[in-house]
């Protein structure tokens, strides 16, 4: 598949979809090859990030996030295609040249100067009036609730304050463009969903662009307008979070951006069959991939009255319980459907007495998404 | 956790060593310098200060031990100023070629100090090599006087063996400084040399203090460079102790002479501790 191909379509037909047709693209990346030694890292790599929108790189370790990050920014350069900036380019410009500021993963302060002096940086290297320095190094540091700790040193820091400043020190400059490598990473679970919350808001609050690297699906989802996910150099699909969970556009990208049941069935005549499982579908006929998330499979109920709307396909069927796992609210059941067919339900804590015998599982047939069957090479 | 036999076996040696080596000749010297030589060439054990008083009142005490802090410094600049350039060529852009260019600078320590001294008595001589050369290129009509037996040949040789002595601190810290600070900097719009001076340069103070702390007392406390290619014109205090341990025969003036030394090269090493923890990471 190609890069080009979903960022479009997202752009076109998702609701929500970032950015807005007429906006014109704040950071161009276009084609973009990266090789480490003989390993290619980057290949070939296309992407727009808007004006004011918060994107997300998503992908594993090692699918070159970081890298394009660090290409961005100027710290490698690159082995193929450009990166422009409205009417700038920026590839071949040193980093202290490039109009985009980062936020290190392991937020790189300067131990050696005090928490004002490090946020006070990047203005005091551009020669900016000592009187702005001070005023906008201020307003930056109560934004990310550090007036108190102007005077302080680094070390006299928590890594989450340490966070704090790295952001103000980079949000100081204003730029147009923030790169965010895996900042949060470092955090613990607490401390991070609190950060990512004060993090999205900041985001809102001075309208900067975002492009976010994060191997954490959860945390892409959370913040981001658009989610890039990218996979062996190569972007798997472009698309809000809620688009590309909902219509994950390979069996990749429904794996990867939360869990799911991937289904090989056969397509005939309108209707789909995988193992025991049967329903009806408007894909074409052949072998197609279906994605089938443990939240769209429910018990079915006998109460037909509770049944949702009319246009509602739903497809039944058998199985036993194979195994559960505890997930506070809802359960995580492995059902043996027969044919060695197995499927993955996640179902209310509340609706399973008992785990003995045979139940009736019921989904809505339209949730059952076909996906391509990508393989990168 | 270790037995008590244990723990005091293992400091024994340690321990022994010190003293044996250590606080016993100081204690010796200590006493020394209080006593004085008779007209009949003995030790007289008769406590007094007139060894210290001698080394205030004697201008030629005065005159050496200015030369041997001017030439300590001088080779300490210098060694300084070939190190650092080397040194950060080496951390940040020898990339392939840094191991064999660590070595060559290393080199010379693996080499005699004697041998060294006289390789530049050999360059520096009236019929040395680069006389020689001068001449050759007739840049000179007759041998310069001034290259060799000088305070000048002295700072030249001393700076030759300890500059890899400085260099040493200075690399291990330009080593450490971590990389994505250097990056954070250029990030934050400063350019090179204003990475330079405001990041790596702060960060590298501790290895430049280390550094020049190892050539100035080195120097400082330094007898063979002078007496292979110092002259009379470039005596430096050890020189006196040598001659007051050796043909002069006054112990307790050399003594007294030796501790003055001691208490400069302690108090140096005091000072260089405390300016590294105001101006290290805070």
């Amino acid at each position: 598949m190609t890069a080009s191909k979903p960022l479009a379509a997202s752009s076109a037909s998702a609701p929500g979809a970032w950015p807005p047709p007429s906006e014109p693209a704040l950071l161009s990346v276009r084609g973009a090859e990266k090789r480490f030694g003989q390993r290619p890292v980057l290949r070939g790599l296309s992407l727009d990030v808007a004006a004011g929108e918060f994107l997300t790189i998503l992908g594993e370790s090692g699918s070159g996030k970081t890298t394009l990050l660090r290409l961005i920014a100027g710290f490698d350069e690159l082995d193929g295609g450009e990166i422009w900036m409205g009417r700038e380019r920026l590839d071949g410009q040193p980093p202290y040249l490039r109009p985009v500021n980062t936020v290190f993963q392991n937020y790189a302060i300067f131990p050696h100067l005090s928490v004002f002096e490090n946020v006070t940086y990047g203005l005091r290297a551009k020669r900016i009036e000592a009187q702005e320095i001070s005023t906008r190094a201020r307003q930056a540091l109560a934004m990310v609730k550090m007036s108190e700790f102007a005077y302080s040193a680094p070390s006299h820091l928590s890594g989450g304050q340490q966070q704090r400043v790295a952001l103000a020190r980079a949000l100081v400059n204003r730029p147009r463009l923030l790169l965010l490598d895996e900042p949060l990473s470092a955090l613990d679970a607490n401390l991070r969903r609190q950060v990512q919350i004060e993090l999205k808001s900041i985001q809102r609050e001075v309208g900067i662009a975002f492009l976010f690297v994060t191997h954490d699906q959860d945390e892409a989802m959370a913040l981001s307008d658009r989610i890039a996910l990218l996979r062996e150099g190569r972007l798997e699909q472009v698309a809000s979070p809620r688009e590309i969970y909902t219509h994950p556009s390979t069996a990749y990208a429904a794996q990867f951006v939360g869990q799911t049941n991937l289904l090989q069935a056969e397509v005939h005549e309108g209707c789909a069959r995988a193992g025991s499982l049967r329903w009806p579908t408007t894909a074409p006929a052949g072998r197609t991939t279906f994605s089938l998330r443990p939240e769209s499979i429910r018990l079915a109920t006998s109460l037909e009255k509770a049944r949702p709307a009319e246009s509602v396909v739903v497809a039944r069927f058998r199985g036993r319980i194979r195994n559960q796992t505890f997930g506070g609210a809802t359960v995580l059941v492995e059902i043996d459907c027969g044919d060695s067919q197995i499927v993955r339900a996640r179902i209310p804590n509340s609706g399973l007495r008992s785990a003995e015998g045979e139940f009736e599982f019921e989904f809505n047939t339209e949730d059952a998404t076909p996906v391509e069957e990508a393989v990168a090479d | 956790m270790y037995s008590r036999t244990y723990k005091t076996a293992i400091t024994i040696p340690p321990l022994a060593w010190v003293v044996a080596f250590l606080l016993i000749p100081y204690a010796a010297l200590f006493c020394y310098s209080f006593w004085s030589v008779s007209a009949s060439q003995t030790i007289v054990h008769h406590w007094n200060l007139g060894n210290y008083f001698g080394l205030l009142r004697d201008p030629m005490y005065r005159t050496v031990l200015a030369r041997s802090l001017l030439v300590a410094v001088s080779v300490t600049v210098c060694a300084l100023l070939l190190g650092y350039p080397v040194a950060y060529y080496l951390a940040f852009h020898a990339a392939k070629r840094k191991d064999l260019l660590y070595q060559l600078v290393i080199i010379p320590l693996w080499a005699s100090y004697l041998v060294r001294g006289y390789a530049w008595k050999t360059i520096l001589g009236t019929d040395g090599v680069l006389n020689g050369l001068l001449q050759f290129l007739h840049l000179t009509g007759h041998p310069l006087e001034f290259l060799l037996y000088s305070p000048f040949a002295v700072v030249l040789t001393l700076t030759h063996i300890y500059t890899p002595f400085a260099f040493l601190p200075i690399y291990a810290s330009l080593e450490h400084v971590p990389r994505h600070l250097i990056e954070a900097s250029h990030d934050l719009g400063a350019g090179r040399w204003a990475t330079f001076r405001r990041i790596i340069l702060p960060l590298s103070l501790p290895g430049i203090l280390a550094g020049a702390t190892f050539a100035f007392v080195l120097t400082f406390g330094d007898f063979l460079a002078p007496l292979l290619v110092g002259g009379s014109s470039g005596v430096m205090i050890s020189n006196v102790v040598v001659s007051d341990f050796g043909a002069a025969f006054d112990w307790p003036m050399g003594a007294a002479i030796s501790l003055c030394m001691l208490v400069l090269v302690v108090a140096l090493l005091f000072s260089t501790e405390r300016l590294e923890r105001t101006l290290g990471p805070r």
